[in-house]
């Protein structure tokens, strides 16, 4: 929560703060936390210009975790207030996290224009394919044939699990990642370059909830690293995703877009607006 | 002036108030019109005259109708009388039957005739002549408008409209008397011609907001479009979000960076706002939101106004939520109303609703300059800790209620700005204490703070009290008046500041009332309501209201008040 550390650099230590984690022993986020903060200090960035914005999850309860100027905001919601806070102050090093079901159910809408507005920062969605917070319900990420949860039906959703990096793609994102929370040093990586790649760049990080889903223990022998090639080329990630079977990692698609927005310039003073009215 | 789309009376009514400025004249210009995107009835609702214009009339003393298409949709929006004077084409067949029976004189223009014989001359400029010559309204101005607004580039519209204004005003002659406007006295003072939503964007750039992300909706567009336009010009920002959700979010992230920010909407915009509301009260994130009222529940009839907004503005938020709610009570007061809300916002780092109204906003005005307050938005700053390990806290419990909030690149003050309830560091927390301190405190802030004489428009002194807001007032200022001459004496208490409710202050300006008269524009009396929960009135109010989109009008209230006074 506090630093006094004002000296020119930081190490990942000066990025966390002293505030307890209310995650499961052996989540996933725990990592990506580290990873999150190493990355941060790798850049050369400051605690106090960097920002970590959420919305409401167990992986959004990050920000209050570090040590930068961080927003807890609500459901859904984490893109928007990252964006406005982004466009106001582009100074800062902006990161948007959360989970699967706050960035892809209730905040999907949000995910599809953020994507097509391509605001400079970056997105991370610790993925468990599952509602963890509210004990174990099934997230749009979540296989259509899982059924250990109470809320789902006997068989699964039978829905189509999302896939958000094919949307991301398709929607518009500048950079399209996913790491493993499992490899917290090449996910670090993954962060600190998508943070420099300029405009909107969406990381998607396999965070286990083995609390829920005892069976993503199993990820550290299935998440293959560096398994997929890098491309600019919009089609060829199109075909890599589409035939994607969610377990490579690595960065598979740098953009060249522009980041949305202006250079802020005044050049009218407020007075001046009145002679538009004025007789 | 009623006619179908395409008719051109907006542009002719538009024409004629920038005429009346150039005059010295004042003017209110309403719109009432149906739902089509383009096209369909639309009626120009003008009045005119020598002394600021803050009301609707009772009746009006013309009509005109370039055709009927459509135009006794409106009938009802259109009060006549015996001594009005209906101008219609004969071509356009038949004056309808419900325009008939109020009683009303009727004198037939050949519009399109007169149009045809002018080479590209139009019906609404034909319409536009008659009716200046029948007020007795200088020709001067109006074909100097005409040069302003077609010479450059349409020489030969020019010289048309030109001619078809006189050919109007020749026809005028055989049309039968109206009532004659008075001539404009010189006055020492600055006139504006403006719209609500408009006055509503310049008061938040005046405040300093340099922030407005925003998704369009009727009646508030007209607002996004000013700040589309103004605001990067003066340095700020400008986005069209996805929706409300993220309008608001937005906003709330561009506050917490240090840019007072601001979104306008309307009923079902404000709807969806509301967990984001929830969001900055809690969060402490000042944001302002202006709620350009049009008539609910949900889509109800979206071009037209109503004042039933109050309780989701007052009471929508879930938990214990005290906020800021200020409405404007003219045209002029949307600008005020608006800067003092930044103002507030920013001093008290807490959501603000301006309650604003579609007959305000989307009315345009010829009225005295609006003054130039010195309200501009300013946060407690913060100062970061000198002690080492010491943790700055951004939810401090202070005196006032009001914590220091940094800007983030502030080294040594990062915080983590929650929804969740928390201790004065902001760390998350689920005990009573902390629970009950940020309520006290939240609270507090607003309960004491100094908001000045600014909370009401207050004038006047009577044994009756008109108790009004918003569009309403105008209304009931002019019946107050119209009820002096008669020898009834009323005062008008207009709430600028809808919440926090202010009783001390109420109770003073109540001093010696002996009856209350609420007026407002709602089916349910919501306003009735609020001030009958929220106030220890000293006597039961009397309540005259209805529900949009029939705006109250002088009369009613002026009639009700002599029946109070006897």
């Amino acid at each position: 929560m506090s630093s006094c550390n004002t000296s020119a650099t930081y190490t990942a230590k000066d990025f966390k703060s002293d505030v307890k984690p209310v995650w499961c022993p052996g989540c996933g986020d725990f990592a990506v936390l580290s990873s999150i903060t190493k990355a941060f200090a790798d850049l050369g960035l400051a605690p106090h210009e960097t920002s970590v914005v959420s919305g409401i999850g167990c992986s959004s309860r990050i920000p209050a975790y570090t040590n930068t100027y961080g927003f807890h905001s609500i459901h859904g919601r984490a893109l928007a207030v990252g964006q406005g806070l982004k466009l106001a102050r582009p100074d800062l090093t902006v990161l948007v996290a959360g989970g699967d079901g706050d960035g892809f159910s209730i905040g999907g809408n949000h995910f599809i224009h953020a994507c097509r507005r391509n605001v400079d920062l970056t997105y991370i969605v610790m993925d468990n394919r599952v509602y963890g917070m509210t004990k174990g319900q099934p997230s749009p990420t979540t296989e259509s044939d899982w059924d250990a949860s109470a809320m789902a039906p006997p068989g699964g959703t039978g829905m189509t699990p999302f896939h958000p990096l094919a949307i991301a793609l398709a929607a518009g994102a500048n950079f399209i990642a996913r790491g493993f929370s499992g490899d917290p040093n090449g996910t670090a990586e993954i962060i600190a370059e998508a943070i420099r790649h300029p405009g909107f760049s969406f990381v998607a990080i396999m965070s286990p909830c083995i609390t829920f889903r005892e069976e993503q223990r199993d990820w550290k022998n299935t998440m293959r690293q560096t398994a997929i090639e890098a491309t600019t080329d919009s089609a060829q990630a199109a075909r890599r995703l589409m035939t994607d079977d969610g377990f490579n990692c690595g960065v598979l698609f740098r953009g060249s877009r522009n980041s949305y927005g202006k250079e802020k310039k005044a050049v009218a003073a407020v007075s001046d607006l009145d002679a538009e009215f004025a007789l | 002036m009623c006619g179908s789309g395409g008719a051109g009376v907006m542009t002719a009514a538009n024409m004629f108030i920038d005429a009346a400025a150039e005059a010295g004249f004042y003017a209110l210009f309403g719109r009432s019109s149906g739902p089509q995107i383009r096209g369909g009835e639309a009626a120009a609702l003008l009045r005119l005259g020598a002394e600021p214009i803050t009301s609707v009339d009772d009746t009006f003393d013309i009509m005109l109708a370039v055709d009927w298409q459509g135009v006794q949709r409106f009938a009802a929006e259109l009060p006549l009388s015996k001594s009005t004077l209906i101008i219609c084409d004969p071509s356009a067949g038949d004056v309808p039957d419900v325009y008939v029976k109020s009683g009303a004189r009727i004198a037939h223009l050949p519009m399109k005739d007169l149009a045809k014989a002018i080479p590209g001359g139009r019906p609404n400029m034909i319409a536009l002549g008659a009716v200046a010559a029948l007020i007795g309204f200088p020709v001067g101005p109006l074909t100097e408008i005409l040069g302003k607004s077609l010479k450059k580039k349409r020489a030969d519209a020019y010289e048309a409209s030109v001619a078809a204004v006189k050919s109007g005003a020749e026809a005028a002659a055989s049309l039968g008397e109206t009532k004659k406007l008075a001539a404009p006295t010189a006055k020492d003072v600055k006139r504006w011609t403006i719209a609500g939503n408009a006055a509503a964007g310049l008061g938040a750039i005046r405040g300093g907001i340099r922030f407005c992300a925003a998704y369009p909706i009727t009646p508030a567009t007209e607002v996004l479009e000013y700040l589309s336009s103004a605001l990067p010009k003066t340095g700020g920002v400008f986005v069209q979000a996805e929706d409300e959700l993220a309008s608001i979010n937005m906003c709330i992230g561009a506050s917490y960076g240090g840019e007072p920010s601001i979104t306008a909407t309307s009923g079902p915009g404000l709807a969806l706002m509301i967990e984001g509301l929830g969001l900055s009260m809690a969060s402490e994130t000042p944001v302002v939101v202006v709620d350009v009222q049009r008539v609910g529940p949900s889509t109800g009839i979206a071009t037209k106004c109503e004042q039933s907004d109050l309780n989701i503005a007052v009471y929508g938020l879930h938990g214990d939520a005290p906020h800021l709610v200020v409405a404007p009570n003219s045209i002029g007061d949307c600008l005020l109303a608006t800067q003092w809300a930044v103002y507030l916002a920013e001093a008290l780092q807490s959501p603000c609703i301006v309650l604003s109204d579609q007959a305000l906003g989307q009315s345009r005005a010829i009225i005295d300059a609006p003054a130039d307050v010195a309200f501009v938005g300013k946060r407690l700053e913060a100062v970061a800790p000198t002690v080492e390990g010491e943790v700055f806290k951004r939810y401090a419990n202070t005196a006032s209620g009001v914590s220091p909030m940094p800007v983030p690149g502030q080294p040594g003050c990062q915080y983590t700005a929650d929804g969740l309830e928390h201790t004065e560091t902001g760390t998350p927390s689920s005990q009573a204490s902390d629970h009950s301190i940020q309520l006290d405190k939240r609270l507090r802030k607003l309960t004491g703070f100094d908001y000045g004489n600014h909370w009401a428009t207050i004038e006047g002194e009577g044994d009756i009290a008109v108790v009004t807001w918003g569009s309403c007032t105008g209304a009931a200022r002019e019946a107050i008046t119209r009820a002096r001459a008669d020898g009834v004496n009323a005062k008008l208490i207009s709430l600028r500041l809808v919440y926090p409710t202010r009783p001390e202050h109420m109770a003073e300006a109540l001093k010696g009332v002996k009856k209350i008269l609420v007026v407002e524009q709602s089916h349910l009396g919501q306003f009735t309501r609020y001030l009958r929960g929220e106030y220890d009135l000293p006597v039961k109010p009397e309540q005259l209201s209805r529900p949009g989109p029939l705006p109250m009008r002088p009369g009613e209230i002026h009639t009700r008040l002599l029946s109070m006074g006897k």
